[in-house]
């Protein structure tokens, strides 16, 4: 029976090799946690600070919050993105699902249609509510296209009009992310099971109803990543209303987004800046656990 | 060319979980195709990783060559490995994968043209060496990859279910490649499959596993008429060993295994060999063919009628299913005896051939003189 | 059964119908804007939205690229380096997080996940204080190295997402032939990844390109992408509006981004769709 030699030492090249993936990941793992995490927290703190033009580290406890909910503007802010949330959220949905379900009809020209619902999405938020601010103009935009067409007296002038202003926003924010909807909804759809379909329609339902009873239901995921991603972008909405209307008139479009903007870099509150980016985040979280809990919990009971 | 021999090999995933490999020890000479053969989740493809050196193992050594290379990494071992999907890079045309290790080891351009050119010829591939992996189909997939391999001229070759992607017939032809081309190269293989035939077939020695444990390792007769428990038993052959439970009594002083088929009774002497047993639960072990249609008696073997339940024409033979002690149980017999369902049929067992096991353990009992190796390879394992 | 098919056709004549109004409705910001650029500021006072120019004339567009041409080559310094050095390191992790996973890999990518979720807000301060120290407030530099930490979660997830459905024998393979990390990467996975690379060059672009909170909070003067110097002329309001070369300096900005979009369409919505299922 032999003896086995002494075995070879890996050479130093295998140390690097089983190294070099962590070594790899390092940086990214080091911007993570700093540029992700760690800015997160230093707002956090921020927020709980004094600062005004500077950054200070005097404890303020709750101050800042207090002050924003005592500031007019941020409660309009917040109501305003309830608002401008909701609608652009429930009418994106419908808009997206109704010409995905159309859509879904075998029509000729289908990539030709879709390639037009679509391109919003490749603008600028900034280039949409530009072009949205002149199509909406009072005077001039819209309402003078529907007068010289024969609309006498037609008015609009949501734009300049404090208590309406808020759904020029939805409007041109529907426009943009209405098409993406639309392609979310049309693959979901073309992943849907064609027997169940052929099913139902044997049970003698019509088209109409089968979608409505049947298909949509199936696409409940799809309508979760609609929501989640259509949630984030109204909460982050900041562009479209530096565009449209820089909050105005007066600050009766603002958001969250602009007011923090506003107030940590034109008007030198960064405690009350940091404050509102802390509530933002909560906003996001509160959409996004839930989220993520269904999500784990559905995969540990399936 | 090279030896092989794992000794004491384990691996866990984790603390806390179970062992995936326990002492796997085995050892096989230069040249010699072993074979690794088990059911899903049995370790056999985890044990080919670890002797790949793509998985680590958390105790015991590998020796390729009396060389311990436990802890190197796969390319420095010298091992070549073919793999279930072939796992040939699809944006390299054919030429370019079976040069890519050898592009690796700085060969000189030259000689990894000749070994191509080597390599393609044995394989019947120079016609596709330009083509990509995608234009392949899966029979010249597998040749490809097996070129891959052969041209690194490594000291052990390891097939992880090569033929189990192809259609039946095209297995077959391969599998019968796979000898001619291993007794021409002389290579030292380690080749896993689930299919007991390919290991019957292929295998200089045969490892049978379960549960991570070697169930038995010899060459493919061993493991044949010799089992060492009741699942290497199962598992090897088909249509598989028929499995009677039965009583034991005591007649003159030997033993007898009583048989009863609901038509006639049999008593089975079950030789000197099976002292002791009495009190246990016995499990007999009979193989389909070694049942044999009775010539009526003077021959001597113990016989019994029975019904036929279920009767199987296979071509070459003819399945017969009776009942036995409230068993099923299939009988191999030559496919010009006439019979049809509901018949009587006079059937022999000859009682050396005849196996025991224990009912609760599986284990294989009251072993002859004359099955002295598998003593000693039984000896060495724990069975379940 | 003269009414079934009558019905089915009226059906589809109404689908038809509806598809071609929102086409139209889709189509309409473009061509208002399309129409505006080219005509002079009387002739948009006088006529409307969609009246043909009287004189079509290009003075908008000389006018509107005279004032943010230097914006725009702003925004390729910016973007055209920053998508290209997030595409890199996104592969890189993504290929490590896929084929070469350790002992918290999986956390880490379950933190960057998170950070695709992340409101920018919330970092908007700590990041400028950190540029500022760095000398790099208000450079074009130091806005490459924002879009990259901040894009890099988008990144690292479409490729990882792509390298997972890989076979790992391939690696396996790969590996037994000789080759090293570096080798696999470059001669293996690479040349297998274009469409992800395209899927990501393009979102990043656009993602890139389009981004003004990044560039309003970050560039101030000279350095700032031309989605803020589009905003400050559209919005200053110093004289009298001329919408003429608001709408074409909208379009000079908005050109890019479209012409990508249309070039290479199928790509940005692999890419739309990719983080949609993800999210």
């Amino acid at each position: 029976m032999t003896t086995a030699t002494a075995q070879l030492r890996a050479s130093p090249l295998d140390a690097l090799q089983r190294w070099l993936p962590k070594l790899v990941l390092a940086p990214s793992m080091f911007i993570v946690l700093v540029g992700f995490y760690g800015y997160i927290l230093w707002t956090f703190v921020l927020s709980f600070t004094t600062s005004t033009f500077l950054p200070t580290y005097k404890w303020a406890g709750l101050a800042q919050y207090a002050r924003l909910f005592d500031n007019d503007r941020w409660w309009v802010a917040s109501k305003n993105l309830l608002l401008f949330g909701g609608l652009f959220i429930a009418i994106s949905l419908a808009i997206g699902v109704l010409l995905a379900v159309l859509l879904d009809q075998r029509i000729r020209r289908e990539g030709f249609i879709r390639t037009i619902y679509l391109y919003p999405m490749a603008l600028s938020m900034i280039v949409t509510g530009t072009a949205w601010k002149w199509l909406l103009n009072p005077g001039m935009g819209l309402d003078k296209l529907l007068r010289d067409w024969g609309w006498e007296g037609f008015r609009l002038d949501w734009l300049i009009d404090p208590d309406r202003v808020v759904y020029c926003l939805v409007i041109a924010a529907v426009w943009q992310a209405s098409g993406f909807i639309m392609a979310m909804f049309l693959a979901g759809l073309r992943g849907v099971d064609p027997s169940i379909i052929r099913a139902a329609q044997i049970d003698g339902a019509s088209l109409p109803r089968i979608y409505w009873t049947v298909v949509l239901p199936s696409l409940r995921p799809v309508f979760f990543s609609a929501l989640m991603i259509l949630s984030h972008i109204a909460i982050k909405s900041f562009d479209l209303v530096a565009a449209m209307t820089a909050g105005g008139p007066g600050y009766s479009s603002d958001l969250p987004a602009m007011f923090m903007y506003s107030f940590t870099f034109s008007r030198g509150q960064m405690g009350m800046g940091s404050a509102s980016a802390i509530l933002m985040l909560g906003a996001i979280l509160a959409i996004l656990v839930p989220y993520l809990y269904s999500e784990l919990r559905s995969k540990r009971h399936a | 060319m090279a030896t092989l021999e794992l000794r004491n090999v384990n691996k866990t995933y984790g603390s806390g979980l179970p062992d995936t490999l326990k002492d796997i020890q085995l050892s096989i000479r230069d040249g010699e195709f072993l074979i690794l053969v088990g059911p899903s989740g049995c370790g056999k493809s985890t044990l080919m990783n670890c002797i790949a050196g793509l998985e680590n193992i958390t105790g015991g050594a590998i020796l390729i060559d009396d060389q311990d290379v436990s802890g190197m990494s796969p390319k420095d071992r010298d091992i070549a490995m073919v793999f279930q999907s072939y796992a040939l890079y699809p944006t390299m045309s054919v030429r370019e994968n079976i040069e890519f290790g050898l592009k690796i080891r700085k060969m000189p351009q030259a000689a990894i043209d000749e070994e191509v050119a080597r390599v393609a010829k044995l394989l019947q591939i120079e016609h596709l060496l330009a083509r990509k992996p995608a234009q392949l189909s899966g029979g010249q997939q597998q040749r490809v990859a097996m070129g891959r391999a052969l041209a690194r001229r490594p000291k052990l070759y390891l097939f992880d279910e090569p033929l189990s992607n192809l259609d039946a017939k095209l297995r077959v032809e391969m599998r019968t490649e796979m000898k001619l081309m291993h007794q021409r190269l002389k290579t030292t293989t380690v080749y896993v499959t689930h299919d007991q035939i390919e290991a019957m077939t292929l295998g200089d020695k045969v490892a049978v596993m379960k549960d991570g444990i070697i169930q038995q390792f010899g060459t493919p007769q061993q493991i044949y008429n010799d089992p060492a428990n009741q699942f290497v038993a199962s598992f090897i052959g088909s249509p598989p060993m028929n499995f009677i439970p039965v009583r034991l009594a005591r007649q003159d002083g030997r033993l007898l295994a009583l048989l009863d088929s609901g038509q006639a009774r049999c008593e089975l002497p079950l030789g000197v060999a099976a002292e002791g047993l009495e009190g246990r639960e016995i499990i007999l072990g009979i193989r389909p063919e070694q049942i044999t249609q009775g010539t009526g008696e003077g021959n001597g073997l113990p016989g019994i009628r029975a019904e036929v339940q279920v009767t199987e024409p296979t071509g070459p033979d003819l399945l017969v299913f009776v009942t036995l002690n409230q068993t099923k149980v299939c009988c191999r017999l030559a496919p010009d005896i006439t019979c049809r369902v509901g018949d009587s049929l006079n059937l022999q067992f000859d009682p050396a051939r005849v196996l025991l096991f224990d009912a609760a353990s599986g284990e294989r009992l009251g072993l002859g003189a004359g099955n002295a190796s598998v003593k000693d390879n039984v000896a060495h394992f724990k069975s379940r | 059964m003269h009414s079934s098919a009558a019905k089915i056709s009226l059906s589809r004549l109404a689908i038809h119908a509806v598809l071609l109004g929102a086409v139209l409705l889709y189509l309409v910001p473009l061509v208002v804007m399309l129409l505006t650029s080219f005509k002079t500021p009387e002739d948009i006072s006088s006529g409307n939205l969609l009246s043909w120019p009287a004189v079509v004339t290009g003075i908008g567009w000389v006018k509107a690229w005279e004032t943010v041409s230097g914006y725009f080559w702003n925004s390729i310094m910016i973007t055209v380096p920053a998508v290209l050095i997030s595409t890199a390191i996104g592969a890189l992790n993504g290929y490590v997080l896929s084929m070469w996973r350790f002992r918290g890999s999986q956390l880490f990518f379950g933190l960057l996940l998170f950070g695709c979720f992340l409101p920018f807000q919330t970092v908007l301060l700590p990041a400028s204080f950190t540029l500022g120290k760095l000398g790099l407030a208000s450079t074009t530099g130091g806005l490459v190295l924002v879009h990259v930490v901040y894009g890099l979660a988008f990144t690292t997830l479409f490729f990882r997402n792509f390298y997972v459905s890989v076979p790992d024998a391939l690696v396996k393979a790969a590996r037994l032939d000789g080759a090293g990390f570096f080798t696999i990467l470059r001669r293996i996975i690479l040349p297998m990844s274009t469409p992800i690379i395209m899927v990501c060059l393009i979102w990043q672009f656009t993602q890139i390109w389009n981004d003004f909170l990044f560039g309003v909070v970050f560039s101030s003067g000279d350095s700032q992408p031309i989605t803020v110097a589009l905003n400050n002329l559209v919005n200053t309001s110093t004289g009298a509006k001329e919408y003429n070369v608001d709408m074409a300096a909208a379009m000079i900005a908005g050109l890019p981004t479209l012409l990508v979009y249309v070039v290479a369409g199928k790509y940005f919505v692999r890419g739309l769709t990719a983080g949609a299922v993800k999210g």
